[in-house]
């Protein structure tokens, strides 16, 4: 696999596996509005994964589009970030984990839209326009329970804790980061951090919560190795279409 | 679904027939929003022929995953073919849809209808399109579909959609 493949997938995954993971509360969201919310930042990155995989697919030049490479690919073949495999837990749960995702993928979005692979450029460059409205979302409710009640408070400052450990793989240069931002197509890691903790501080100061210490351990989910949950996602994501093989809509 | 930026072939249609092809295109309602048409929501980027004769339909996807996409491609060939055009239909990813794309009178049009058309810098609405009252609270920053958030005005009480400034 090239570090050009690798890295599409990469991205692909991470989005694919979150819209999956937020497609979860439809139906179970607080309130008929937040139900709406995150159905469409669920939409909007199944949207962006499914044009980063039919990417990949062209790339890896073997026949397999969208469908194959989301369906067939079993959980060590998946290169999703660890952070977005976590289970939803509870609103604050999920808010906490959606904020530290879309204040990255912002900086992301911004620095892959100058990549010299023009179709991530231009995924990218439509993207950052439906990320800047999720971070604003995301951030809005980080304020609102983190500067809420006692109650509230409490509950997104743990959420914080145990999800802020994930946070170091965002940031970690491995040998494709380095083999792609090299070639100009893709954004090394380690360049996204000093934005991400300047937005990510501010809004946390907004919202009445310290950033955490930073975490010892790395988690390599982009490298294939998961935390326990991805499998358990996958199977439910894919039983249809291995049940019904070419099931299509 | 195939999508990447490519390089249309460049065999344009006649003046008369780029005009015959809009007129059949300005029939083709959006699926979401059925008061504006495709040529108004800003989608249709280019119609050229390409090199074994077949029209080529450049379409621009609205927001990344808005099912809408691709009802709007089938809706534009299914019109096309009607017209007796054996069209294809391309994804135009760059430069990227934004709110921008929306026609005057698409603006125009979704204000009749009832939804405020995108305001620019600040995005929210500049006004009620009920009762034009400029006290408006937001409700929700997401709405039925992806390009909308839900709106009240103070003045009259009523909730309205907005469409978002993307």
């Amino acid at each position: 696999m090239t570090p050009q493949l690798h890295y599409v997938l990469r991205l692909a995954d991470t989005n694919l596996v979150l819209a999956q993971r937020l497609g979860e509360w439809v139906g179970h969201a607080p309130a008929l509005e937040e139900d709406l919310g995150i159905a469409n930042v669920s939409l909007d990155l199944l949207g962006q994964a499914r044009l980063l995989l039919a990417h990949a697919g062209r790339l890896e030049g073997e026949g397999r589009g969208e469908d194959e490479l989301a369906y067939l690919r079993e959980e060590s073949e998946y290169f999703n970030l660890t952070l977005v495999e976590q289970p939803n837990g509870d609103f604050g749960d999920t808010v906490v984990r959606q904020f530290l995702f879309d204040a990255w993928q912002f900086g992301l979005y911004e620095a892959l839209a100058g990549s010299q692979d023009a179709t991530l450029a231009a995924i990218a460059a439509k993207g950052i326009k439906e990320t800047a409205y999720h971070l604003r979302y995301s951030s809005g409710w980080l304020v609102r329970l983190g500067d809420g009640t006692p109650e509230s408070h409490a509950r997104v400052e743990r959420s914080l804790r145990e999800l802020w450990p994930f946070t170091n793989e965002l940031f970690d240069d491995d040998e494709t980061d380095r083999a792609v931002a090299e070639e100009g197509i893709g954004v090394l890691p380690s360049s996204l951090l000093p934005a991400w903790t300047a937005r990510v501080s501010e809004t946390l100061a907004r919202a009445t919560l310290a950033c955490p210490a930073p975490a010892r351990f790395t988690w390599y989910g982009k490298q294939g190795r998961h935390s326990e949950h991805l499998g358990y996602l996958l199977s439910e994501m894919q039983s249809l279409h291995r049940a019904h093989a070419g099931a299509a809509w | 679904m195939s999508a990447q930026a490519r390089v249309p072939p460049s065999s344009p249609p006649s003046p008369e027939l780029q005009a015959r092809l809009h007129g059949i295109l300005a029939q083709v309602a959006d699926p979401e929003i059925p008061v504006l048409s495709v040529l108004d929501l800003g989608v249709v980027r280019h119609l050229l022929f390409n090199g074994d004769g077949r029209l080529e339909v450049g379409i621009a996807p609205t927001y990344s995953g808005c099912p809408a996409n691709a009802v709007i491609k089938a809706d534009v060939l299914r019109a096309l073919a009607g017209a007796g055009f054996d069209a294809v239909a391309v994804d135009v990813l760059a430069p990227p849809w934004s709110s921008d794309w929306l026609s005057a009178e698409g603006r125009r049009k979704l204000e009749a209808f009832g939804i405020a058309p995108p305001a620019g810098r600040g995005d929210a609405p500049a006004a009620c399109p009920r009762c034009r009252s400029e006290r408006t609270t937001r409700i929700s920053e997401f709405g039925s579909t992806p390009c909308k958030a839900l709106y009240r005005c103070e003045a009259c009480l009523e909730p309205f959609d907005y469409f978002k400034c993307i």
